[in-house]
């Protein structure tokens, strides 16, 4: 099965990081990502821009409106993805423990639909 | 002749339902997750023995019958429901299954313990847990289930097709957590069994053929998870707890079918078997060293036996234990217990109090032993006016007949009288 790991955290708490700290958290991405690589359980992975740079689009009666994002006002953000191949959901629950995003943050399991 | 026939098949499929229902289920579902599926396509292969058997006599292993149909039944629906390359990867699985005939070759019972632990996933909705067992493993109607949770069928229904359908499109696995995951894994599974045999337990007459069968399969699967977790505390605990409840089955009726509470039992009618093993489980547990609920609760079962049998009062214990009891569970029913055991020791004026404090709990105000408890003390303190009135609530809420009826009769006992008003 394939699953998606959604990283949500708090970005801001990065950012007001020292250089050097910020270093060994990507540092700590940079292992799992390759933790994950060499199981062969990697399909796909990417970081997101802040959540400020978001920008949100509706179109309705044929008119789209746009505003400035997030879609939801929380302290927490999706800041990134690992789509991954695991054979069940304990497998998958195990890499999501391993993700530096479930210690500073929270890492949302789902499943992806195949039908 | 053919009604005879009629009747054997009817005995026979409803012997396989109560015997395997949960080990069917297991044996459907544990490839494709499908626990739905596994359901649907086992009912409906008992709907074909009812059809088949009469004509045909009842097969020699009527387990293995069934899940041959069924399997036929859910590749049918994998056919049509799917095409291309998911199907065939659950065909494959279905196939695969079919040629293993796992009924007899599977190591049972860790087939049945693994749906279990899936139906007590840490991902599954907790205050489902027990419920979706009771279902899937027991074979329980919705409406049976919602009554023992205290939930209207219809809600309960939802969140057991919800829970199912999160089990396999969520790809929850079926097997038996490792050591150190099983801690939290393990209580969701014992309070699951627990509510089982609590709810044959309410049905102490046995007319309920399904709710007959809870207590004995209750402690079997308590049985088999002592096997492959021994000497867990809260399993002996738990073990301890339900033979030393099912040791009074019969001495809880009198031969009119009236309620007879412990206080006035008949010692010489327990099962002195079942209660020698608890207690050796109660031993067992404590060496561990690690106290909880389960072996609390048994202990105190085991107190009450030991002051009916040897008449020496030890309700101060008996409060103590209540009073960790509390301390683990914080629950409204144990407060109202420990009430009773309090009354004992320092006289109903006291309890009184005491179960006043704890009938700050919203919960109580429809729960029917609260009410009983209630009543019994206020009687005890002569405010007859009062008790009457808590009488009356404890027999409105009450369902079980029996109990009704000696709920009345403690309440026409109460004194009339001018002074009472």
């Amino acid at each position: 099965m394939q699953y998606m790991l959604l990283i949500h955290s708090d970005d801001s708490g990065f950012f007001a990081m020292k250089p050097a700290e910020q270093q060994q958290a990507m540092g700590a991405y940079m292992a799992f990502t390759e933790a994950l690589r060499k199981a062969g359980a990697l399909v796909g992975s990417n970081r997101l821009m802040p959540s400020t740079d978001s920008t949100i689009v509706r179109v309705a009666n044929g008119k789209s409106q746009v505003l400035d994002g997030p879609f939801t006002d929380t302290k927490e953000q999706l800041g990134g993805y690992y789509l991954i191949e695991a054979p069940d959901l304990d497998a998958a629950i195990a890499w999501a423990a391993r993700c530096p995003g479930a210690g500073h943050g929270a890492v949302e399991v789902r499943p992806i639909r195949t039908n | 002749m053919a009604q005879d026939h009629d009747t054997r098949a009817r005995e026979t499929a409803g012997a396989v339902a109560r015997r395997s229902y949960g080990k069917l289920v297991a044996l459907l579902a544990v490839r494709t997750r499908d626990v739905a599926g596994a359901e649907d396509a086992l009912s409906e292969a008992f709907a074909s023995a009812l059809a088949d058997w009469p004509m045909k006599g009842c097969p020699a292993n009527p387990e293995a019958w069934l899940l041959t149909v069924a399997r036929r039944k859910m590749i049918d629906v994998a056919r049509r429901r799917k095409s291309g390359e998911k199907a065939a990867a659950e065909l494959r699985l279905l196939a695969d299954a079919c040629e293993a005939n796992e009924f007899h070759e599977a190591p049972f019972p860790d087939q049945r313990l693994a749906l279990i632990f899936a139906c007590a996933h840490p991902a599954i909705e907790r205050a489902i847990h027990a419920p979706l067992i009771l279902q899937v493993v027991l074979g329980l109607d919705a409406a049976t289930i919602a009554s023992a949770f205290l939930m209207s069928p219809a809600a309960m229904s939802q969140r057991l097709v919800r829970a199912k359908l999160k089990i396999r499109r969520a790809g929850i696995p079926f097997r038996i957590p490792r050591p150190d995951e099983l801690p939290g894994r393990l209580d969701a599974v014992l309070d699951a069994i627990y509510a089982a045999f609590a709810e044959g337990w309410s049905d102490p007459a046995a007319t309920d053929v399904v709710r007959r069968e809870l207590p004995d399969e209750a402690i079997f699967l308590c049985r088999v998870i002592d096997d492959l977790l021994p000497d867990e505390p809260e399993v002996l605990g738990l073990l301890a707890l339900m033979l030393h409840a099912e040791a009074r089955r019969a001495a809880r009726r009198s031969a009119d079918g009236d309620y007879v509470p412990l206080a006035e039992q008949d010692p010489t009618m327990w099962d002195a078997n079942m209660i020698e093993e608890a207690e050796s489980l109660l031993l067992r547990a404590s060496a561990r060293n690690a106290i909880g609920r389960y072996q609390i609760e048994g202990a105190l079962q085991s107190a009450h036996v030991h002051r009916r049998r040897t008449g020496q009062a030890n309700w101060a214990a008996v409060v103590e234990l209540y009073d960790a009891l509390f301390e683990i569970s914080r629950s409204p029913v144990v407060a109202i217990n420990r009430a009773l055991a309090l009354a004992q020791v320092r006289g109903a004026g006291p309890a009184l109090e005491v179960l006043d404090a704890a009938a700050a709990d919203p919960r109580l105000t429809e729960y029917q032993p609260y009410w009983a408890a209630r009543a019994e003390l206020l009687a005890k303190v002569g405010a007859s006016a009062d008790a009457r009135h808590a009488y009356d609530i404890a027999i409105g809420l009450e369902r079980d007949v029996a109990v009704r009826r000696f709920l009345q009769q403690r309440q026409a006992a109460l004194p009339t009288g001018p002074a009472d008003s």
